[in-house]
């Protein structure tokens, strides 16, 4: 699958402009008039997580003023927001999210199968390249009565990030990240015991995010939480592979002390903590960095990134997941339509149109923000390559750094996140991975086995 | 009734009607709107205004959503589609969650912690204050201090005190009497008795200045007839201070416990209830139950948990007030 020239794009996007105006023309809402007779249609956009620098702010907000100046009908708001599963439901039901915001992959069909989100079914197939989606990442975003309730902006992969600094401090080899987690050990242990710094760190917070991680390595050992999809899927936590996993924390904890003193990082700690030089390695997302940047300034020569070890098992892979685009449900049509364009503006056109793409990384650069962080397909690898191709001269991430991910990702195989009632499951299994970094006596395969009737549980009540 | 009835020949040889008669329940009107013209001459109309705006307050802010709570528990909803009528599933989920009993458990050690620790350092600080005779006010504002940061703020700093770290402050500070780094808040064992620290220290300060007012009010006359007896400090705190505060006492005592039994923002900001639901607490499984899952849709169970946590509370002051009500009156 590869995109056709970017002419052929420019007039398939023109049309989808004009089925979106004409949509917005005939819809009813809350339609304002402008000073100069233009229908004005209101719309808040999710923008940058809380505390990102002045900066990264104003660099928003230049793509704010593009898309308005673009748009003389759509005026745009701009609302800090992060999506954190333990107040995204508050702000939901509270009605105060903005009118375009991000949910990940695990949310999407679930909150659209709700009538938690608005049905952006027609103007997001009038989109040129909404035929061009990888299936199995567009599919992310339709529910099961095949409307589309989201759009997918981004993909990544889990991945090892690593300090550079740390590992020469510590006397290995920063171009040499562990590929096996013994090895990992190892390192963790090394990088501890020269550095005094957490060797290993681990996300270990009550958020969601410990159970996130738990399953990624147990994935990256050959295991699975689940089995089956829906509410008749079956919770497998306590496979051997998953007691393996706590059993190497525990061993990393408790044995070698290599993982530091503080065992509650959630997802902007670690990274802040990452870029404050005090984490020699943890697993996130591939895409991490760019946070790291905006929000925390981090020194870019101890970034280092390489793919999660995997054992030789046929069943090992990479956890994936993604962020989909959506459009609050009390929208009115006009705000829909609105919102579909600034989705396609903000997040599509830099991946599908050079000019935009070159405006954007213009736009980025200028600000001194990343431009080039590695992510993981939303359509092909053709068209990756080719958008990246595209601001090849403005990629300012260190990607020589990022190179033991970036040639290596595309041989793994990449499994997506366990499908039912995924986030309730991650929160199922937060307290086994507390109990395993605070607890020197905890049993895991004890601990999963009372874990698992709890995650069966929020799989049958499909929350 | 209908008009026919009325027509009755029995009941017109009873009592003959006049024609202009009016219907009974026109008749029974007439006194109430003679006691409606009653109360407006005598200024109801104008009560009733002042009265208006907190009415219409009350029942935005307070009614309303009591009223919505108890009919929401006993229904299954998202907040966005039309809620279904469960019956008592939720009280039953809620029942059934393992969840419930360890809440329940953490939230009585709580409880218990600041009713043992935490109640007698206000009573103490205030006592000490009373006693001191220069810079009084300087101490009671010392001690109100707390009270005055933003909770939030409070907590945040906490969590510096509390690092884990041996370069936590806290940390440190044992590191000088030749103590180990302690987990604090990231161990099962010590997490809750740490959020009852900072809890105390954040809350005792208005209980202070209620104790210090208080305090003055004891007539000095006793203190001097005590010390004419022979008493010393600890026999007059005993036996004229106690004895004296003992009403302002019961009152503190099950505002503290009605406070404690819904902690939350300590446990929320602090450990999201961890370390392994070491510190998860009823007010805290109600976020959960509500807003801890990104889909939400366990409203339901939230308002049943709620209802069960108020009518316990209720129960309890009852039992409590009908328990010390001589003590207080004597």
């Amino acid at each position: 699958m590869t995109f056709k020239t970017r002419a052929s794009t420019s007039t398939r996007m023109g049309g989808a402009l004009i089925a979106g105006a004409s949509l917005v023309a005939v819809a009813a809402g809350s339609i304002s008039t402008a000073a100069a007779g233009v229908p004005v249609v209101k719309i808040s956009v999710a923008s940058l997580i809380p505390g990102s620098t002045a900066a990264a702010t104003a660099a928003f907000n230049s793509q704010v003023k593009q898309f308005e100046n673009a748009n003389p009908g759509i005026e745009v708001t701009s609302v800090q927001y992060q999506w954190l599963g333990s107040t995204f439901a508050a702000k939901l039901a509270a009605g105060t999210l903005p009118t375009v915001f991000t949910v990940p992959f695990t949310d999407g069909r679930s909150l659209g199968e709700n009538g938690q989100l608005a049905d952006l079914t027609v103007y997001a197939k009038a989109l040129p390249y909404f035929n061009k989606f990888n299936p199995a990442v567009i599919a992310e975003g339709i529910d099961a009565k095949g409307q589309v309730i989201a759009i997918p902006t981004a993909s990544y992969a889990q991945a090892l990030t690593y300090n550079r600094h740390l590992f020469s401090e510590a006397g290995l080899n920063p171009d040499d990240p562990p590929t096996t987690w013994a090895q990992l050990e190892a390192d963790a242990k090394q990088i501890s015991d020269k550095t005094g710094m957490a060797g290993y760190a681990e996300m270990g917070a009550n958020d969601n995010t410990a159970g996130w991680i738990l399953t990624t390595l147990d994935y990256a050992l050959g295991g699975r939480m689940e089995s089956g999809i829906g509410a008749s899927a079956k919770a497998t936590f306590d496979n051997p592979e998953a007691v393996q996993a706590l059993d190497m924390l525990k061993k990393m904890r408790w044995t070698d002390d290599s993982m530091g003193s503080d065992f509650d990082w959630g997802w902007s700690d670690i990274n802040q903590a990452f870029a404050a030089g005090q984490v020699g390695m943890f697993i996130s997302g591939s895409d991490v960095y760019t946070n790291m940047v905006q929000s925390y300034n981090i020194n870019p020569s101890i970034y280092g990134l390489a793919p999660i070890p995997l054992v030789n098992a046929p069943t090992a892979g990479v956890l994936g997941g993604g962020t989909l685009a959506a459009v609050s449900v009390k929208s009115t049509p006009a705000q829909v339509a609105a919102a579909v364009k600034w989705i396609d503006f903000y997040y599509m056109q830099p991946l599908v149109n050079e000019q935009q793409a070159v405006r954007n990384a213009k736009t980025l650069a200028a600000n001194k923000q990343p431009i080039g962080t590695p992510e993981v397909p939303i359509f092909n690898q053709a068209q990756q390559n080719l958008s990246n191709s595209w601001i090849k001269p403005y990629i300012n991430v260190p990607l020589n750094q990022m190179a033991p991910f970036t040639t290596a990702i595309f041989k793994d195989k990449i499994i997506p996140e366990p499908e039912a009632a995924t986030q309730a499951v991650y929160g199922d299994l937060d307290s086994v991975v507390e109990a395993v970094l605070t607890n020197p006596n905890a049993n895991p395969s004890a601990l999963l086995a009372a874990a698992n009737p709890v995650g069966q549980k929020s799989i049958e009540s499909g929350s | 009734m209908s008009t026919a009835n009325l027509t009755k020949p029995k009941v017109r040889q009873r009592e003959p009607a006049p024609a202009t008669r009016a219907s009974p329940v026109a008749a029974r009107s007439a006194p109430f709107r003679r006691a409606l013209l009653t109360w407006a001459r005598r200024g109801g109309i104008s009560r009733l205004l002042f009265l208006l705006p907190m009415l219409v307050v009350f029942a935005a802010f307070s009614w309303y959503p009591i009223v919505r709570l108890v009919l929401m528990s006993f229904q299954h909803t998202n907040l966005v589609q039309a809620p279904t009528w469960v019956g008592l599933q939720n009280f039953s989920e809620v029942l059934h969650d393992p969840l419930f009993p360890i809440a329940v458990r953490n939230t009585a050690e709580f409880a218990g912690l600041a009713l043992i620790f935490g109640y007698p350092v206000p009573l103490v600080v205030a006592v000490l204050i009373s006693e001191v005779r220069k810079r009084r006010r300087l101490y009671s504002a010392l001690a109100y201090l707390p009270v005055v940061i933003p909770p939030v703020v409070a907590v945040l700093l906490w969590k510096f005190f509390y690092d884990a770290g041996p370069t936590g402050v806290f940390n440190t500070m044992l590191h000088w009497v030749g103590i180990g780094p302690q987990p604090w808040i990231q161990s099962e064992q010590a997490a809750m008795p740490s959020l009852v620290l900072e809890s105390t220290w954040a809350n005792a300060g208005g209980t202070v200045i209620i104790y210090l007012a208080a305090l003055l009010g004891v007539n000095s006359e006793l203190y001097e007839a005590a010390s004419a007896d022979g008493a010393g400090l600890w026999k007059k705190i005993w036996h004229v201070t106690l004895p004296q505060m003992r009403t302002i006492l019961l009152v503190t005592m099950i505002l503290q416990i009605i406070g404690t039994a819904q902690v939350f923002l300590e446990p929320y900001l602090f450990t999201s209830g961890g370390p392994d639901n070491a510190t998860m607490t009823v007010l805290l499984l109600i976020y959960n139950y509500a807003f801890g899952n990104s889909l939400g849709g366990s409203y339901g169970e939230a308002a049943a948990l709620s209802l069960m946590l108020v009518a316990f509370l209720a129960v309890f002051s009852l039992i409590y007030l009908r328990a010390t009500r001589s003590w207080s009156r004597s």
